[in-house]
């Protein structure tokens, strides 16, 4: 008898003791959802898994009682593709965030969903400012950067510094239109002018006959409102015509790092690009930076990737403070934090969805003055948060009241 | 003349009979099999992978009843699948009809752009007729590309809503869609089994064995061709606009020519030509794109293998070989 009464007495104790612990075991699982095999794999892709992983390590999740799995898919840049992964993580694999998602298409329908299913999707990858506009939703953070970003940055400052005529190559669809038009409207309202645009079939190969065009037009920078392989085949052949030798400057309204190794300096040189993250910007990305190359074969991280690092982070340190991983109270604390890590430094998240911090315009260096590889950017100007981001008083975002 | 017929024909007409009827009962068999397995795949897979398979399989067997029946190349399937599935996707959002309504105004759009399309191709044969499919579909791709008041771009139509059936049955719930998809598809099936196996369906396999003969007989085989091409676009339409419901989006994928390509793919894995095969090839590469999804670049690479490998070892795809090894049609 005495003996059973100890025992009970000390499972009772055994288990008070291990209660606590018990309880504070969160358990949280992160989708990385990009593209892994197409044209945005260099800029988003495993790297972007190695992000999420070094977030995990910094965070040091183990040591404060929060375990983190990190699953990946490739959705080849398909919606249905994305769409189906995304619900059957949500459905079946217990997933409860999904970080990354670049194409437009896929992150407004990944968006979608995550409202549907009440979970957390912290996008990096995708452009449209609708998502944090119109298509605003509770659950969805908009991590790096967007296309209102991207114009203000590269349109507004380049007027500043002395680029005040412009004409555009705008790839024919309507990506391709709202940037040539969010653009035109920063250049205008900064005193600049626009003196002609061209629109180039999409997909486009050979862009000979339109940058003559834009050559001949004398302005003084050449707006290229495309992406992906026309961004690189325009350059490429701009770099061939001798426009940049020949004193006009190319601005790239969606350049990425990635593009600019893929080019090679001698084709990019004084290219001018927006972007809210380089790696040698300081000490603290210097560092990271470095870590993140040894696991990526020694290719330096995109905007995109530190996005994911940091908004897992931000992420993980909501769901600490919080004691919870219920989507309301996370996204609450989300909201409430400042953020601040080594990447972006501090910053905030705006009720709409929109992480705030600074952008920063980009000259591509000559080959003489890099000093090594992956030395590319020197920087131009600072775009400070509430000048590169859509201001809630022009917000489309139901969540915003007014 | 006659009378000859009539004394020789018993022997062999009652063994053709005999043949046709066990592969009735085979057939017969398979569809209860098939019918059973959809009403008990959702409770073993997940329901939105399976409504996706059978969107696919229903989009491959409608492209199969043109290629595989009527001996016509179309290479610009994804027109009707994707417009189909841009006008139920609009309609359902903007207008805000039901389901049904939604998913019959796709189809319908798909039929009359199917009868356009149709009306000029069949005029050419072989590698023109393909050429002129596949220029007129890029026309619909490049038509969805430059509207996006209509289509949304290339983002596409969003956040389609699932709605409610006849304005009664709930269908924001998986299950409740699984089964309605379900329906459509085995109707779609079974439609599709009823038109190979109509006299029609026997004039159009004369007139994809030998055309000029069929000519010779009496038929007026561009009549015919129009036909199985409208039937076709329609039911490519129907399984467009019924993926529009369940992924409750619409995008440029859909029109894309690789769609157009990927459907080939599905119809020849299958089995060209077979009653199920196009079912099975919408299987294997459906499943191949969800579940490898996490090997990455490999999933295209894999996917390119099983096509060299199919065409190398069993042209017939998987079903024409089993079919060959029963000795039945499948």
């Amino acid at each position: 008898m005495m003996k059973l009464k100890t025992i009970l007495a000390t499972t009772a104790l055994a288990t008070l003791m291990a209660s606590p612990a018990l309880a504070q075991q969160i358990s949280v699982k992160a989708g990385v959802l990009n593209d892994r095999s197409g044209l945005y794999a260099d800029l988003s892709g495993e790297g972007s898994v190695i992000a999420a992983r070094l977030a995990v390590e910094d965070f040091k999740a183990a040591e404060k009682g929060i375990k983190v799995e990190i699953v990946s898919a490739d959705h080849q840049n398909k919606p249905d593709v994305g769409s189906t992964i995304a619900r059957q993580w949500y459905d079946q694999d217990g997933v409860d965030l999904i970080l990354d998602v670049p194409t437009s298409s896929v992150a407004l329908a990944v968006s979608q969903i995550t409202k549907e299913k009440n979970k957390i999707h912290i996008n990096s990858g995708a452009a449209a400012s609708d998502l944090t506009g119109k298509a605003c939703t509770p659950n969805t953070i908009h991590w790096t950067y967007d296309t209102y970003a991207l114009a203000q940055g590269t349109g507004g400052a380049m007027v500043k510094a002395g680029g005040d005529s412009w004409f555009f190559l705008t790839a024919d669809y309507a990506f391709g239109h709202a940037l040539e038009r969010d653009a035109t409207e920063v250049i205008t309202k900064n005193g600049g002018k626009v003196l002609g645009a061209v629109r180039t079939p999409f997909p486009g190969t050979d862009f000979s006959s339109f940058l003559l065009q834009a050559q001949a037009s004398k302005a003084k920078v050449i707006g290229l409102a495309n992406a992906g392989g026309d961004t690189i085949n325009s350059i490429k052949q701009a770099g061939e015509f001798g426009i940049v030798a020949g004193g006009q400057k190319l601005a790239g309204l969606l350049v990425f790092a990635s593009d600019v190794h893929a080019l090679g300096l001698q084709t990019a040189q004084g290219l001018v690009l927006t972007e809210a993250f380089y790696w040698d910007t300081n000490d603290q990305t210097r560092a990271w930076s470095e870590r993140f190359a040894k696991l990526n074969n020694g290719k330096k991280p995109t905007m995109v990737q530190a996005g994911v690092y940091s908004g897992l982070l931000h992420y993980l340190k909501a769901v600490e403070a919080a004691k919870s991983k219920d989507t309301a109270t996370v996204m609450a604390k989300m909201k409430e934090m400042p953020t601040d890590d080594p990447l972006f430094g501090k910053g905030t998240v705006r009720v709409d969805g929109r992480k705030m911090h600074d952008m920063y315009l980009f000259e591509v260096k000559k080959p003489s003055e890099s000093k090594g590889p992956w030395d590319y950017y020197k920087q131009l100007a600072v775009l400070p948060a509430d000048k590169a981001f859509r201001p809630l008083s022009e917000s489309e975002c139901p969540l915003v009241k007014k | 003349m006659a009378d000859v017929l009539s004394v020789e024909a018993p022997a062999g007409a009652i063994a053709l009979a005999e043949t046709s009827r066990s592969t009735e009962r085979l057939h017969r068999a398979i569809f209860i099999g098939l019918a059973a397995v959809l009403l008990v795949a959702p409770y073993l897979a997940y329901p939105v992978f399976v409504m996706k398979v059978m969107c696919f399989a229903l989009f491959a067997l409608a492209f199969n009843l043109l290629l595989g029946y009527g001996g016509l190349l179309s290479f610009g399937h994804a027109a009707y699948f994707g417009m189909s599935s841009y006008v139920c996707a609009y309609v359902a959002k903007n207008w805000g009809l039901t389901p049904e309504l939604a998913i019959l105004s796709g189809v319908l759009v798909s039929a009359v752009l199917g009868l356009a399309f149709g009306a000029l191709a069949i005029r050419r044969q072989g590698i023109y007729f393909a050429m002129i499919t596949l220029a007129l579909a890029q026309m619909v791709f490049f038509f969805s590309l430059q509207a996006p008041k209509f289509t949304g771009g290339e983002d596409g139509i969003q956040a389609v809503p699932r709605g409610k059936l006849f304005g009664l049955i709930d269908l924001t719930g998986d299950r409740a869609l699984y089964y309605v998809v379900a329906v459509i598809f085995m109707a779609g099936l079974l439609l599709i089994y009823r038109i190979i196996h109509s006299p029609f369906g026997q004039v159009c396999k004369a007139i994809r064995d030998n055309e000029p003969r069929a000519i010779s007989l009496g038929y007026r085989a561009n009549q015919y061709k129009l036909a199985v091409f409208v039937l076709s676009a329609s039911l490519a339409g129907l399984a467009g606009a019924t993926k529009a419901i369940v992924f409750q989006l619409a995008s440029l994928t859909d029109v894309h020519w690789s769609m157009s390509g990927e459907v080939v793919l599905m119809t020849l894995v299958g089995g060209l030509g077979t009653v199920f095969g196009p079912i099975v090839g919408a299987l294997v590469i459906v499943s191949m794109q969800n579940y490898l999804a996490s090997l990455g670049a490999w999933v295209t690479v894999v996917q390119g293998v099983i096509f060299v490998v199919c065409v190398l070892l069993f042209r017939e795809g998987i079903v024409g070989v089993i079919a060959k090894k029963i000795g039945r049609p499948l």
